[in-house]
């Protein structure tokens, strides 16, 4: 609370770059930020990320869970291996993604050169925004994984045997009995994923591209550190940072209110 | 059995056949030991046995929801080992009703038509004719949990009248109703069963349930077929102890008794059986049984219980009792005025006498 409340309160205030005075400005940090279209257009670059992040690692997870949901043999291990990811930090797992994509000595970029594409996330904005897209979306697939399973392996397992006599096809299973079933967990990890993508992915960006190329990569936190603790604008990150306190509360209430849908079985 | 037998329904009336069939899991547990039936066109056979008999696994095995480890099943004079559950050409009913929770009940009943490619108006059709046939023409628009226990049972019926299939299986369906539904439903499945006559396989573990149902019914134990028969064969001559026990309530009376070397009295307790026919089994030692309904009161009676408790049901009393160490069970008509602690003197039915070998547990 305190934190927060300071911070609320700094986004009222100018300071000089030095931090030896202050002056109280009411909301215009606020009104500045609108009016400034850098930061507009962070804004609709965090979207895009993060809704790239939440697509990509929520379909993988997906595709996961199904098969792991079918799997009958080792069982352990698979699941063992697919939740380890999570376990890595967040700059362990930029740093492994930064080695493989390196543009003249990652394995993955080496292999890309030589199939003729050329790969170099330092100096192309849209490679390297698909770069922290992989790796933030990479490190959230095993918590995606995980809910997915538990919400499939809660369906009876009767539900799909009456569909598998009533001539649906595993395909056709999964999305007409499987998928609308957890819609609910679905839902969930959208949510989760989204304010994952906004708040969680810092340390991933800043050992990754540092908000490069050219801003390329720059997400709304990423702009309240660098603009707070590089630029030493105080006040404006400050407003930055109550703004996305308004949108985590928001979509904490948004996720109460209509999480508590359940399917009964 | 002739080969040709195996070729198509027409010349054949079993409708479904097992031949062989076994199931042995990874982890070399056998479940069922070598089933060999044949069902005929039309007719409703019931698997009963106890929890863990197998019986579930076979139908299952039936509908291709389980692997067949060894040996055949034939649905309609075709081989359906390598089928998937979508070709055999069955429905099947859980006991959980399996319906989909997303669906409403029209969708339900219509899902596997539409899975099967049947027209849009044929399903419509089809399904309305079935709601009107089962009384769920009102709740066509609702979700299975706006609906009670019997009427998910009946959109489950629904459901698999609605495919027209060549035969039902049914996989304990009623035990999630209470009683008094329970009898309305085995009414309401077996009237249906008749008047479509479409060949059914019926799993449950109750024996009224399948008595009063089966056209023949297959009694199961620890995988192995104990017996196949009509309900009154089963009642009437059962082939082993476990099946004289099993079928029928109150259970029947079972007295460990010897045999005289000459085979013509049976000996137990102070109790001397004078029998009827000569008796003759490779040892002496015979398990005497006998019905509950099967005693009438008789001052000259030939067996004196010791009364435990009796309990009135009003049209009948059954009482508990005690001959020597072994427990009684009577059934007699009326109400008997007999409290704990008074001896009975009781006659036995002589025409319906059972014997076991004691080991063996087998028909003598």
């Amino acid at each position: 609370m305190w934190p927060a409340s300071q911070a609320v309160y700094q986004s009222l205030l100018v300071e000089d770059a030095f931090g030896m005075s202050s002056q109280f400005v009411w909301l215009d940090n606020f009104i500045e930020l609108f009016e400034d279209d850098h930061y507009i257009k962070t804004f609709g670059r965090t979207l895009f990320f993060s809704a790239m992040v939440a697509m990509l690692s929520l379909s993988v997870s997906l595709v996961l869970a199904a098969m792991a949901d079918r799997v009958i043999r080792g069982t352990g291990i698979y699941r063992t291996l697919l939740i380890w990811p999570y376990a890595v930090a967040p700059v362990v797992a930029g740093a492994l993604w930064v080695f493989l994509f390196y543009p003249t000595t990652g394995i993955i970029s080496t292999f890309l050169t030589s199939m003729g594409y050329e790969w170099n996330h330092q100096l192309k904005g849209n490679q390297a925004m698909a770069l922290v897209v992989i790796a933030a979306a990479w490190k959230q697939i095993s918590y995606n994984f995980l809910f997915f399973l538990a919400g499939m392996q809660a369906i009876p397992k009767s539900l799909i045997e009456a569909a598998a006599i009533d001539a649906a096809s595993p395909a056709k299973r999964f999305w007409t009995i499987i998928f609308p079933l957890i819609t609910p967990t679905t839902f969930f990890l959208l949510v989760v994923n989204i304010v994952y993508a906004f708040f969680e992915t810092f340390g991933i960006i800043h050992v990754v591209t540092k908000g490069g190329p050219a801003n390329a990569t720059e997400i709304l936190v990423f702009k309240v550190y660098n603009d707070g603790f590089v630029g030493l604008d105080l006040g404006g990150s400050a407003a930055q940072s109550v703004i996305l306190m308004v949108l985590v509360i928001g979509m904490t209430i948004f996720q109460f209110k209509y999480i508590e849908r359940k399917v009964e079985y | 059995m002739s080969d040709s037998s195996t070729k198509g329904s027409s010349q054949n009336p079993s409708h479904i056949r097992l031949k062989g069939v076994e199931k042995i899991y990874p982890n070399g547990y056998k479940a069922i030991h070598g089933i060999d039936m044949e069902i005929e066109e039309g007719e409703f056979v019931v698997l009963v046995g106890p929890s863990g008999c197998g019986k579930s696994t076979l139908l299952r095995m039936v509908a291709g929801l389980e692997d067949i480890t060894h040996g055949e099943v034939y649905i309609a004079g075709r081989k359906v080992n390598d089928l998937e559950p979508s070709q055999r050409d069955i429905a099947m009913v859980f006991q959980n009703y399996a319906l989909y929770p997303h669906m409403t009940v029209y969708k339900n009943m219509a899902y596997g038509l539409k899975n099967l490619g049947t027209p849009k108006d044929e399903i419509d059709k089809r399904v309305n004719e079935v709601a009107k046939l089962l009384e769920l023409e009102e709740l066509l628009n609702r979700r299975p949990k706006q609906l009670s226990g019997g009427q998910r049972q009946r959109v489950a019926m629904g459901r698999a009248i609605v495919r027209k299939p060549t035969a039902f299986l049914f996989d304990e369906p009623l035990s999630n109703l209470d009683a008094k539904l329970r009898v309305q439903m085995r009414l309401v499945i077996k009237n249906l069963q008749a008047r479509l006559g479409t060949t059914t396989l019926y799993v449950t573990h109750d024996q009224v349930e399948a008595m009063t149902m089966a056209d023949r019914l297959i009694v199961l134990k620890d995988g192995i077929a104990e017996q196949i028969g009509t309900p009154m064969e089963l009642y009437d001559r059962p082939e082993t102890q476990f099946v004289a026990g099993f079928i029928g309530s109150p259970a029947m009376n079972f007295i460990e008794a010897d045999l005289s070397d000459d085979g013509n009295t049976l000996q137990f307790g102070d109790t001397k059986l004078p029998l009827k026919e000569k008796l003759s089994n490779q040892t002496s030692k015979i398990t005497f049984g006998f019905r509950p309904e099967h005693v009438t009161l008789s001052d000259s009676g030939a067996m004196s219980l010791q009364v435990n408790l009796v309990e009135h049901l009003g049209a009948e009393s059954i009482i508990h009792a005690k001959l020597g160490d072994s427990p009684i069970t009577l059934r007699l008509n009326g109400h008997i005025d007999a409290k704990n602690g008074d001896t009975l003197k009781v006659d036995i039915d002589a025409d319906r006498y059972h014997f076991f070998d004691k080991n063996a547990g087998i028909r003598i």
